[in-house]
């Protein structure tokens, strides 16, 4: 195998498959959203009974997962348009990676407490 | 390598688009590799929108709007006030009180979705390469979109809190 065959992109390439992958798991995440919420439509016990499944631990851990996903989605998106539209967004289209991944670490660091609280106290509370 | 330049066929400029050449007569232009938007005989003469254009920039639109409401939606959900703990029908039908927050899950059902529907449409087009395979593929996410949005509008104009 000659050398070289593997398209090695670097930070423009990771990115845009991580805004990819991303992009699609949201996209199925929302389907179930909108139908898990139509239930308020059919009683308020159906709506309920749904959404305490969603409060399990395994499941607010999804949704911490959910929110990293969103979360770099929203990030990375700002970097795409600031490439498109700013003149000076392709030179530094790395550095507004980094700044992104940084910015994210942050926000996730302080977003544990916040959304995995129900789990934590359910299993350390008092 | 030896090129015998004498069978290289000569191409005119009107027919550029054969792709057998730049159509400047010089025999080297046989071994020009066409540019890949160069127009051919099935290109539409003309196409009636700019349709790949406007969803290029709504997906930049569109993203700017859904930073602020879907950041806004997890932060007053999953991190605010207990978290997760206190969502029920009882949050759900005090929030959807307000016509701001039905305003606010309106435009964001109706921006999320046609966002992540045109997303789709990208992906499907890049990986899926045989023709019916895209069609259906493109068909069957069309579909649960339509449906999806349609549900979550009727969701929130019929929402009966006394249901």
């Amino acid at each position: 195998m000659p050398a070289g065959t593997l398209y090695r992109g670097r930070e423009g390439m990771w990115s845009w498959v991580a805004h990819r992958v991303t992009g699609v798991l949201i996209f199925f995440f929302l389907l179930v959203h909108v139908l898990d919420t139509a239930l308020v439509r059919v009683s308020p016990q159906a709506y309920d009974s749904v959404i305490n499944t969603y409060k399990t631990p395994l499941v607010n851990l999804m949704e911490y997962g959910l929110t990293a996903a969103i979360l770099f989605h929203a990030l990375n998106g700002l970097r795409v348009i600031a490439v498109d539209f700013w003149s000076k967004g392709p030179k530094y289209q790395k550095q507004m990676l980094w700044s992104v991944v940084g910015l994210w670490v942050v926000l996730m660091a302080g977003a544990f407490w916040g959304i995995l609280q129900h789990t934590l106290l359910t299993w350390f509370g008092k | 390598m030896s090129t015998d330049t004498t069978d290289i066929e000569l191409i005119s400029s009107s027919q550029a688009h054969t792709g057998k050449g730049l159509g400047t007569g010089n025999p080297a232009d046989a071994f020009v590799i066409q540019p890949p938007r160069t127009r051919t005989t099935k290109t539409p003469r003309r196409t009636r929108t700019n349709f790949e254009m406007l969803a290029w920039l709504f997906m930049r639109l569109s993203g700017v709007v859904l930073v602020v409401l879907i950041l806004g939606h997890l932060l007053i959900m999953l991190l605010l006030d207990h978290g997760v703990s206190k969502i029920n029908f009882a949050f759900v039908a005090g929030r959807w009180a307000s016509p701001f927050w039905q305003g606010w899950d309106l435009l964001m059902l109706w921006l999320a979705m046609l966002h992540g529907a045109n997303g789709m449409r990208t992906v499907i087009n890049d990986y899926a390469e045989k023709d019916s395979t895209r069609l259906w593929l493109k068909g069957l996410m069309g579909a649960a979109t339509v449906f999806t949005v349609l549900l979550g509008t009727l969701v929130i104009f019929t929402f009966d809190p006394n249901i």
